[in-house]
C-alpha cells in the first residue's frame, strides 16, 4: 500500500514550508493603522508585513510598559528549527520503514510537540501581557494586554487578531496527513 | 391649500416668463449657476477616505514651488518645494538640500516656476518624473514621483528668463529651455542699445537619462535676439521637431509693449533636433565656456551635491543647414501647441484676431520645395501661405494656450475675453465657449498636451481673482476652475484658490502614480555620511570649534536628549536620523534661537541643522511634528557655556538607573 508512505513524504515536504513562510501572525487593527500592523512569527525569527513591523509593535507596546520583543531573548526561535528538521527527516524514515509503530510514534510526538508549542506560546503571551513596567507612561487599571491565543480580542484601542499563517496551515496539513497515514496503516495491518 | 397652490403656479409662470425674456437664466451664459446645480456637486464630491481620479500638478508661479491637487475634488494634497526655500520642510535650510539651490550666482533661494511637464513614453504621460522650469535664474528641476521630492536642478547658461521650458519630447529624450530675454552672447558688459549687435537668443536641449532621469545640456542653438516665449515638441509624425514661439522679432530693448508689437507676424522656430544630433555627432559645434551647476539629491545618502560644468556645445544655424526654420505666425504668438496626432501646430497669436494653425505636412513640403520668403541669420523663413493649415476665425480675444481632448477637439484660452473656446480640428469651427473667472492663462486637460488626452476634465488657470472668494485684503490667491468637458457643452463644476500663481498644470491618472509612491526610506539603505543607525550609535564629537551631534528620533524621544559642553561660537551640526520605519511618522526638530528653519525628517532619513549658539544658557529643543501620544514629552536640553569654558562634553538619555 503506497498511500500512507506517500502521505508521510508529503508531510515531510510540507513541513519544509516552515523555513520559508511564517507559521503564525498577530494583526493589530486601529483606525490610524489602515493597513494594520501585522507581525509574523517564523520558527526562527519574528518579522512582519513590512521590515519595520517589529519596531512598530515595540513602539506601540512601550507606551503601556510591555517588554520589548527581541528575537534574541526568545530561545524557542533557536530550538524550533532542529525540532522541525527532526520531524522532516523522521517523516521520510517512517515512509521508508513503513511500520505501524513508526507511524504512531511520529504522529503522536508531533501532536504532543504542537500542544506543548501552543502552551508555550500562551505563556509568552501571558508574560508579555502581564509583566508591565511600573514606570510605563500609560496605565490602565485592570486591563490585560495579553493577545488572544487564537481568534480576536479588543485591547484598548486595538483589535488584536491571532491566527496561523501560511506555514502554519502547511504544518496543520502535515499533521493531518500523519494522522490519516497512521489510520490507514493501522487499518490495513489489522486486516 | 388650494389658494397656496394657485399662488405657486402663478409664481412659476411669471418666473418662466422672466427667464424667457432674460437670457441670464441660461446656464451656458452664466457659468456660476452651473456650479450650483446638484449634478455639479456630485461630480466633484470625493467621499471621505476615497481618492481622486487624477493628480493635478500645479506650478506655484512666483512661489517657486509645485502644488499637488486632487482632481476633481480640488483638494490640496502637497506642496513640493522646488526653487524656493521652504521653512515648513527645511528645504533649502538644512545642510542636505542647500546645494539644490546653488547656481553660478551662488545660493539663489527663490525662482519663478512656470510649466510643470510630466515625463512621457511613446507620447503618453508615464508618471515617473515631473519637470518644471525656473524662469528668473534659468533652471530646470526634476521631481521624482515616487517621493514627490525635488531630485535634481540643472542651471541653463547663456539664457535670460527660461520661459519656453521644459516641454518634453515624446520619450523624454529631451526637455527644452528657450530664453525669453535675449542676452549678450557671451555675457559681457556692453551698452544696452548695442542690442542688435551683441544680443542673442539661445535654445537649449537637455538630455534626460532614461533610467536615472539625470539631466545634462546636450546642445544649444544660437539664434537672433528675439524673445522665445513658449514651446512644444512634436509627436507622432512630427516627432523629432520642437517648436518655439517668438515675439519681439523687432529686436527692441525698451518699451516692448509698444515696440515689440509692431510686426504683423512673428515666428515659430522649428528645430529639427534629430538633425542637431547628427551635427553634434559630426562635430559641427562650438564648445564654449558656459559655467553652470547640476544639483542632484541622492535618495540613499539623503544629501544633495552641486557639480560645476564648464562648457556647452553650441550649434550655429549658418553652419548647420536644415536645423532651424522660421514659420511666420500672427501676431506675437504665445503658446505653441501640437495636437495629439502631431499634424497641427497651433500658434496662439495673442494680439491676433484669428487663431493660426500650421500643418506639419505643409511645413515639410515647403521645406522640400524651398518655399522661402527670406533668410534671417542663416535661418530660412518659410512662406506663411505654404505652411498654414487652417484658421479659426474670430474665436475670441487674446488667445494664449490650446490643449486637446481625445475626440478631435481643441480648447483655447482667451485672456482678454476671459473664456475657454472649444473648436474642432480640421473644420476650424467654434463649438462652444464658457467664461472663466478671470483672465485665464494656461489650461490643463490631463494628458492634454500628449498623444493620449483624457478628455474628461479641463482646468482653467486664472491670473485674476477679484471677487471669487471671501476677501483676504489686497492680496488674493489666484483661482482655478474645473470644467466637465465629457459632453458637447462644457460645464463649470468647481472653483478653487491655488498657491502662488498657478501658471500651468499637468494632470495624470492617479493609477499611474499612487502605487509607486514610497511610504518610508528603508533605514538599512541610509548612506548619509553622518547617520546614526540606532541609539547606540549616537554621540557628540568635537573637532576644534566644530561640534557634530549624531542624534536619533523615535517615538517619543530624541537620543541623546541632554547635551552639555557646547560653547558660544561653536559651529554645531545636528545630524538627526529618524529611526522610524512606519508610514507617515516624520519627526521635526527645532532649537530655540537657531537662525534657520526646523528639520522635518522622514522615516529612515537623516537631516542636518547648522546652529551657531549665540548666548550662554540652557536651550530647549523639541519635536515639531505631532508624532504620538507623548509628542509633548519629546523634548531635550542643550547647555551652552561661555566661549572657551571647560564644561566637559557629555550627552545622555534617561537617568543612569533607567537605562537598559
Amino acid at each position: 500500500m503506497i498511500l500512507p508512505r506517500l502521505l508521510m513524504v508529503l508531510a515531510g515536504l510540507f513541513m519544509l514550508s516552515l523555513f520559508i513562510w511564517p507559521m503564525w501572525k498577530i494583526t493589530l487593527l486601529a483606525p490610524q493603522y489602515p493597513d494594520g500592523v501585522e507581525m509574523h512569527i517564523y520558527i526562527n525569527k519574528i518579522g512582519g508585513k513590512t521590515p519595520g513591523t517589529l519596531q512598530n509593535v515595540n513602539i506601540l507596546n512601550h507606551y503601556i510598559g510591555m517588554k520589548k520583543i527581541t528575537p534574541e531573548s526568545i530561545p524557542e526561535l533557536k530550538y524550533m528549527p532542529p525540532i522541525v528538521i527532526f520531524f522532516i527527516i523522521t517523516a521520510f524514515i517512517v515512509a521508508f520503514l513503513d511500520k505501524k509503530w513508526a507511524y504512531w510514534f511520529w504522529t503522536i510526538s508531533l501532536i504532543a510537540i504542537l500542544l506543548i508549542g501552543l502552551y508555550d506560546f500562551y505563556l509568552w503571551e501571558y508574560d508579555y501581557g502581564h509583566s508591565l513596567d511600573p514606570r510605563a507612561p500609560m496605565k490602565f487599571e485592570g486591563e490585560s494586554f495579553q493577545p488572544p491565543l487564537i481568534g480576536r480580542k479588543e485591547i484598548i484601542n486595538f483589535t488584536a487578531i491571532s491566527l496561523p499563517h501560511i506555514a502554519g496551515y502547511f504544518l496543520g496539513t502535515a499533521t493531518f496527513f500523519g494522522m490519516v497515514a497512521t489510520y490507514i496503516k493501522t487499518k490495513n495491518t489489522k486486516s | 391649500m388650494k389658494n397656496r397652490n394657485t399662488f405657486l403656479t402663478q409664481g412659476l409662470v411669471i418666473f418662466s416668463l422672466i427667464c424667457f425674456m432674460n437670457t441670464s437664466c441660461n446656464t451656458n451664459q452664466n457659468g456660476s449657476s452651473g456650479a450650483l446645480d446638484n449634478d455639479a456637486a456630485s461630480q466633484v464630491y470625493v467621499a471621505p477616505g476615497e481618492y481622486d481620479e487624477f493628480y493635478g500638478f500645479f506650478s506655484g508661479g512666483f512661489s517657486g514651488q509645485v502644488s499637488v491637487y486632487g482632481i476633481p475634488s480640488g483638494r490640496l494634497l502637497k506642496v513640493i518645494p522646488v526653487f524656493s526655500q521652504d521653512a515648513e520642510k527645511g528645504y533649502g535650510y538644512n545642510e542636505e538640500t542647500k546645494p539644490m539651490l546653488n547656481t553660478n550666482f551662488g545660493f539663489v533661494p527663490w525662482d519663478d516656476a512656470h510649466h510643470p511637464e510630466l515625463s512621457q513614453t511613446n507620447g503618453e504621460t508615464d508618471g515617473r518624473w515631473l519637470f518644471i522650469n525656473g524662469n528668473n535664474t534659468p533652471r530646470i528641476a526634476r521631481i521624482d514621483l515616487t517621493t514627490f521630492e525635488t531630485a535634481e536642478i540643472i542651471e541653463i547658461p547663456n539664457s535670460g528668463g527660461n520661459h519656453s521650458s521644459p516641454f518634453t519630447t515624446e520619450n523624454t529624450e529631451y526637455v527644452v529651455a528657450g530664453t525669453r530675454f535675449s542676452v549678450p552672447y557671451p555675457q559681457k558688459d556692453v551698452a544696452i542699445d548695442s542690442y542688435k549687435e551683441n544680443f542673442k537668443g539661445m535654445l537649449s536641449f537637455i538630455k534626460v537619462d532614461p533610467k536615472e532621469g539625470h539631466m545634462e545640456i546636450a546642445f544649444q542653438v544660437l539664434l537672433p535676439a528675439f524673445d522665445y516665449d513658449l514651446a512644444h515638441s512634436g509627436k507622432g509624425k512630427s516627432h523629432g521637431w520642437t517648436f518655439f514661439t517668438t515675439y519681439n522679432t523687432e529686436e527692441k530693448h525698451t518699451l516692448l509693449e509698444v515696440n515689440a508689437s509692431q510686426n504683423d507676424k512673428d515666428f515659430i522656430a522649428a528645430i529639427n533636433w534629430k538633425k542637431a544630433e547628427e551635427y553634434i555627432k559630426a562635430g559641427k559645434y562650438k564648445e564654449i565656456p558656459a559655467e553652470h551647476h547640476v544639483n542632484r539629491y541622492n535618495e540613499k545618502s539623503h544629501v544633495a551635491t552641486s557639480t560645476l560644468k564648464k562648457t556647452v556645445k553650441v550649434l550655429i544655424p549658418e553652419d548647420c543647414p536644415g536645423l532651424v526654420y522660421f514659420i511666420p505666425t500672427p501676431k506675437s504668438p504665445h503658446g505653441v501647441d501640437v495636437d495629439p496626432s502631431g499634424e497641427y501646430i497651433i500658434g496662439n497669436g495673442k494680439l491676433s484676431a484669428d487663431l493660426t494653425v500650421h500643418s506639419f505636412t505643409n511645413m515639410m513640403s515647403a521645406i522640400e520645395n524651398k518655399e522661402f520668403e527670406t533668410t534671417i541669420a542663416g535661418v530660412p523663413v518659410l512662406k506663411y501661405d505654404k505652411v498654414v493649415g487652417g484658421v479659426v476665425t474670430k474665436p475670441g480675444l487674446g488667445p494664449l494656450h490650446t490643449e486637446f481632448d481625445d475626440k478631435g477637439n481643441a480648447y483655447t484660452t482667451f485672456f482678454i475675453s476671459s473664456e475657454v473656446v472649444k473648436w474642432k480640428l480640421g473644420t476650424w469651427e467654434v463649438l462652444d465657449r464658457i467664461p472663466t473667472y478671470y483672465s485665464v492663462g494656461h489650461l490643463m486637460i490631463p494628458g492634454g498636451d500628449s498623444r493620449k488626452p483624457d478628455g474628461k476634465y479641463l482646468v482653467a488657470l486664472n491670473k485674476i481673482t477679484k471677487d471669487r472668494y471671501l476677501p483676504t485684503g489686497p492680496e488674493m490667491n489666484h483661482s482655478a476652475q474645473l470644467y466637465d468637458i465629457s459632453g458637447d457643452k462644457m460645464k463649470l463644476l468647481l472653483d478653487f484658490p491655488t498657491i502662488g500663481e498657478p501658471h500651468y498644470a499637468q494632470g495624470i491618472a492617479a493609477s499611474k502614480i499612487k502605487d509607486k509612491s514610497k511610504k518610508i526610506y528603508p533605514i538599512e539603505e541610509n548612506e548619509h555620511p553622518h547617520r546614526a543607525l540606532g541609539e547606540k550609535a549616537t554621540k557628540v564629537v568635537r573637532e576644534g570649534d566644530v561640534v557634530r551631534i549624531y542624534m536619533t528620533s523615535i517615538r517619543s524621544h530624541f537620543a541623546p536628549d541632554n547635551i552639555e559642553g557646547i560653547r558660544v561660537g561653536d559651529k554645531v551640526y545636528i545630524h538627526l536620523t529618524n529611526l522610524e520605519q512606519d508610514f507617515d511618522v516624520p519627526h521635526g526638530f527645532a532649537i530655540q534661537g537657531a537662525r534657520t528653519a526646523e528639520l522635518l525628517v522622514m522615516p529612515g532619513q537623516t537631516e542636518t541643522m547648522y546652529w551657531e549658539p549665540q548666548k550662554e544658557g540652557v536651550v530647549p529643543f523639541y519635536c515639531t511634528d505631532f508624532c504620538s501620544a507623548l509628542h509633548q514629552e519629546m523634548q531635550g536640553y542643550i547647555r551652552v557655556s561661555a566661549r572657551g569654558s571647560n564644561t566637559p562634553l557629555k550627552w545622555s538619555l534617561g537617568e543612569p538607573d533607567e537605562e537598559e
